[in-house]
């Protein structure tokens, strides 16, 4: 590892003050400190925000905020989270593994890498990693990666599961930093790779993310689901978040769904729900919405079998929730 | 960097390289090697300890970062020669094999039996299951045994939870 000054901040002001070039924040380290030790991250400088005092979760009206250094386990095992958002509560559990997600916060979940091969394989070219050098995954091993908006210059997927839930919760992401303070609507922190796949997001060099804001839950019942290669502590290979509320006379009246596992950031699936919002709650309608939505995927030859995967994950998962 | 921890209730005050991992302070300064480095990587939960009462991947954690925390590793759960519930019940139920994981999934256990939400598994998302052996399974995902104990682990486990 290469060494790198350390300080903690006392506040989210002295955070963003002591940001400086080659600067990265710390929060719970369970990504970072893994990449700086692959060489992946080199920051001659971090800034640890985990003891920030954002570790708290609460009602704010008709709306939840839930502070950035709120630990994953915290999350998933807060009263009004489970009663308010199940959804959300059973993305962050099935992420991680319990070590993992008692030290990870809720920013540091949004920001985490991805774990495709190349891109923690220093040995290897990566346009994430090192911007020009290259994509060996488009020909090599691409198992595990995107099918949906990918480019020419990454294939990589984000691989949070909570980001799917708070995509189709839409949450609000809270920032500051240098240029002063915003709100940043999901799935709007994440961006597609184009040709600048070295930027997962939408932040600038000192943003620092405060808290996440959870809008009153849609109506309807929701259901988290992940498909993945074994039964715990695995990245998703497709993931859904979705909520669906159908009317007394069958037609859906509201839908919102997010995937994982398919894309460069949480995809929301804005084709498959115009297409179910209106009309029967059917699995004919399911099965139609589902291929409207993956109609733009564009596999490669070993991940080709996400489509089918996620065009059955999305059809089972409404007819579950359809009454 | 000077940084003060509690190990198993002992006060230490050590002198670190701001790389240096909690996993490698107890190890290669404190000489307490019974945490252990499998992967390195958080993946195989070997070297997990209570930080504070809960359990972490201890290869994880910057020794900095964790200045002023309480640490628990293996060598903290016995009370003198009186084995910890939870070292008894792993003997009884023949939990291990190479023992190479074991001080991971004790305090990994011990912590997980402090951790009473729900877990992926839960059908109730709202309510506060009891410690089924699929509970167990699930919430145990992050400590691997090569040796494949894991039906040993589960049944040791389950002796010891309420």
């Amino acid at each position: 590892m290469k060494p790198f000054d350390y300080a903690r901040a006392a506040s989210t002001t002295e955070a963003v003050r002591a940001f400086g070039p080659g600067t990265m924040y710390l929060g719970g380290g369970t990504n970072l400190v893994d990449l700086m030790r692959l060489g992946v991250a080199e920051p001659e400088r971090l800034v640890d925000v985990s003891r920030l005092p954002l570790d708290r979760i609460e009602a704010v009206g008709d709306r939840v905020r839930v502070g950035a250094t709120v630990r994953n386990t915290d999350l998933a095992f807060d009263p009004l989270i489970r009663a308010r958002y199940p959804m959300l509560a059973r993305a962050v559990l099935s992420g991680a593994s319990g070590q993992v997600r008692n030290v990870a916060t809720v920013a540091g979940n949004l920001l985490q890498r991805t774990r495709c091969t190349y891109f923690q394989d220093v040995t290897r070219p990566c346009n994430k990693r090192r911007p020009g050098s290259g994509c060996p995954a488009i020909e090599g091993d691409h198992a595990g990666l995107a099918v949906l908006g990918t480019s020419g210059a990454c294939v990589a997927t984000h691989p949070s599961d909570m980001a799917v839930a708070l995509a189709a919760l839409e949450a609000e992401v809270h920032v500051t930093g240098p240029a002063g303070d915003r709100i940043i609507p999901m799935p709007g922190l994440h961006r597609l790779p184009g040709d600048e796949p070295e930027r997962d997001t939408v932040l600038e060099p000192g943003d620092l993310i405060t808290a996440v804001e959870l809008p009153p839950p849609p109506p309807g019942a929701s259901l988290y689901r992940k498909v993945r290669e074994r039964a715990s502590f695995a990245f998703a290979l497709v993931s859904i978040a979705a909520v669906l509320d159908v009317r007394p006379d069958g037609t859906v009246g509201a839908c919102r769904i997010a995937l994982g596992g398919l894309a460069h950031v949480p995809w929301r699936a804005e084709r498959a729900e115009q297409a179910l919002i209106g009309g029967p709650a059917t699995g004919e309608a399911f099965l139609e919405a589902a291929e409207a939505e993956l109609e733009p995927a564009r596999p490669l030859p070993r991940n080709a079998y996400k489509v089918p995967l996620a065009r059955n994950l999305i059809v089972s998962t409404l007819e579950e929730l359809a009454p | 960097m000077e940084i003060t921890l509690q190990v198993n209730g002992v006060p230490r005050a050590v002198d670190v390289d701001p790389r240096m991992s909690l996993l490698d302070l107890l190890r290669e300064r404190l000489g307490l090697i019974g945490a252990k480095k499998g992967c390195d990587h958080g993946q195989c939960g070997a070297c997990t300890v209570l930080i504070d009462g809960r359990r972490a991947n201890s290869c994880l954690a910057l020794a900095v970062a964790v200045d002023g925390s309480q640490v628990t590793t293996v060598e903290g759960l016995a009370d003198g020669e009186d084995l910890h519930p939870l070292q008894a019940a792993f003997i009884e139920h023949d939990a291990f094999q190479c023992g190479y994981c074991t001080p991971g999934q004790l305090c990994s256990a011990l912590g997980m039996l402090g951790e009473p939400g729900p877990s992926v598994v839960t059908e109730d998302i709202t309510a506060d299951p009891g410690l089924t052996p699929e509970e167990i399974r699930e919430r145990m995902s992050g400590n691997l045994c090569r040796c494949g104990a894991y039906v040993n682990i589960v049944s040791a486990i389950a002796e010891v939870a309420p």
